[in-house]
């Protein structure tokens, strides 16, 4: 039995001419919250409509819980549960038959409604006219109409789009306790890495189709060189003397220069070294890339 | 089965609240509500011409039945058709209903069988209250003769063929809403398509029975065989033969369309 919930093997898929995903290997591990990052129009709504058989993948390239998905198609889609895009709603219906229709195409007990209802917030809402909720209520009954058949596997695309803070952070720790109380497992897309940082537990970058990056969240981290910056008088001097006492030099844009950090004791030294050779040190301080920029990185190297 | 019987109720949940559902049941209630109360208002030149009961069902049924076959009918396909799709359309859901684990032809087939068993229930409708009604006015006026005859069997016949020759029109305008989500599109083709059949049929072309749109108004000319009873007309004639292979064919055409297309 296989360990991933997902897992695509060198999946390809054109509209016509256009490559949309190109050999992607996506590896999510059963538990986890996969973050699934990249660009607007990087392929990650189509890989998401791919995982649901929306669209049709070549045979032998995407497996759920280890089974192939175009054979065991209906087997397959009990198992998950999505949010793709918009949240796909019948406007003229309120948000508690939304969830009822969803409980007959499912088969399941009518009564489930009212617990998603609560669970997302909209027990006051819930005989209002989907059409008129807010774009906020609209993407939490979308999140109810995804928990509703309590699948293994969920499929959240972009799901705090158009949500306030607090609806932000409500969100996450859904996910959170979903996949930690409950043993689910949820890939979630998004443009923000910023959003997914909090919340994942591994991420795949994609661009243009291609998976850029594929680990856990310390994977990434550990990407990140920390580094310190030094302002000083003369830098070119600094220069240097920092090579002589052998720092690793990344950058000197003539402001200050950069160099990969070591240690503290390491810095002293460097310090006192500067000093002593007649340079006057304005500053020294740490910096850590942060994750926004190695996303920035990542994805603008292909 | 089990996929389509639930897919089949999901639909009626869907759309217990929209116009297309609730015309199958307003359209005959007013229709013969209305030529009822003519007939009622008029009574005393209905006895004054004192004509035997199948002459009086005939002309208080084909009231009814005359607009339908050309017009009424036409048109409420029509925009039934439009409906059942567009209730997909228009909400983006056609991804989720896709994406449930359902058989994907049982989800379409059920949308199909959904858009005839509204036809049937209007067009059963129709009959019950053409007869309901008929007998009402034999009640409140006693010198009509509608009690002398029992138009049951001929109207369920002539109802029948209507139904069948109406598949035809439906299948075409459920496939083109199934392509296009705006109303103009199936609607301006249908309009063509009801006046060419009204012509066609009028003058009397003899490749009329060809085009959906004249089914209807062909499926109700009788021609009484001689000797035999009025009710003894046949029901599947040419053009009733032309309007089920119009749906049998579109049917699957359809089926293929929408498992072709892309779902955005």
């Amino acid at each position: 039995m296989s360990n991933f919930a997902i897992e695509t093997v060198g999946l390809n898929y054109h509209f016509g001419n256009q490559t949309v995903v190109k050999d992607l290997s996506l590896q999510v591990p059963k538990g986890s919250i996969y973050g699934f990052l990249g660009p607007n129009g990087a392929g990650k709504t189509t890989t998401i409509k791919i995982l649901l058989n929306l669209l049709q993948s070549p045979t032998d390239q995407v497996f759920v819980f280890g089974k192939e998905l175009n054979a065991n198609r209906i087997a397959s889609l009990k198992r998950m549960g999505a949010l793709v895009e918009q949240p796909a709603i019948y406007a003229h219906l309120t948000g508690k038959e939304n969830l009822v229709n969803r409980c007959m195409l499912l088969g399941i007990n009518k009564n489930k409604s009212n617990e998603m209802l609560s669970l997302v917030g909209l027990v006051e809402a819930a005989n209002k006219k989907a059409g008129k909720y807010s774009l906020g209520m609209k993407q939490r009954l979308g999140i109810a109409l995804a928990l509703i058949g309590d699948p293994e596997l969920l499929l959240l695309d972009e799901p705090t789009n158009g949500l306030d803070p607090n609806g932000i952070i409500e969100i996450r720790n859904l996910m959170i306790e979903l996949v930690t109380k409950h043993g689910k497992t949820i890939l979630v897309s998004s443009h923000l890495l910023a959003e997914i940082e909090r919340t994942a537990t591994h991420v795949g970058i994609i661009n243009k189709g291609q998976l850029l990056f594929q680990g856990t969240i310390g994977d990434l981290q550990s990407l990140s060189k920390p580094l310190v910056k030094i302002e000083a008088d003369d830098l070119a001097l600094a220069q240097n003397i920092l090579a002589t006492a052998g720092a690793e030099v990344l950058q000197n844009d003539g402001k200050s220069i950069s160099i990969v950090y070591k240690g503290k004791e390491d810095m002293g030294i460097l310090n006192s070294t500067l000093v002593q050779n007649g340079v006057t040190v304005y500053s020294l301080a740490q910096e850590r890339k942060d994750l926004e920029n190695l996303f920035l990185d990542i994805t603008s190297k292909n | 089965m089990r996929s389509l019987y639930i897919s089949l109720t999901s639909e009626f949940y869907k759309s217990r609240k929209t116009l297309a559902f609730w015309a199958a049941i307003i359209l005959p209630v007013v229709i013969c509500g209305l030529i009822a109360f003519g007939f009622y208002s008029d009574t005393e030149r209905l006895l004054k011409a004192n004509s035997p009961g199948l002459i009086l069902w005939g002309r208080y049924s084909g009231a009814a039945l005359g607009v339908m076959g050309m017009l009424i009918l036409p048109f409420y396909v029509m925009f039934m058709a439009f409906s059942v799709n567009n209730i997909e359309h228009k909400n983006d859901t056609w991804k989720t209903l896709f994406a449930q684990p359902l058989n994907k032809f049982s989800i379409y087939a059920a949308k199909y069988l959904y858009a005839v068993l509204l036809l049937v229930i209007c067009l059963s409708l129709f009959l019950l209250l053409t007869i309901a009604s008929g007998y009402l006015l034999q009640v409140l006026v006693p010198k009509l003769t509608f009690k002398d005859y029992n138009p049951t069997l001929l109207l369920f016949k002539f109802y029948s063929k209507l139904f069948l020759a109406s598949l035809g029109i439906l299948s075409v305008q459920f496939v083109l809403s199934l392509i296009w989500s705006d109303f103009l599109k199936p609607m301006g083709i249908g309009f063509v398509g009801i006046i060419a059949g009204i012509i066609t049929a009028n003058v009397g072309w003899k490749h009329a029975y060809l085009i959906p749109y004249s089914d209807p108004t062909l499926a109700l000319r009788v021609t009484r065989v001689k000797d035999a009873k009025l009710e003894e007309f046949p029901i599947f004639t040419q053009e009733i033969w032309v309007s089920l292979a119009y749906a049998a064919v579109l049917f699957i055409v359809g089926y293929f369309i929408l498992s072709k297309k892309n779902i955005k």
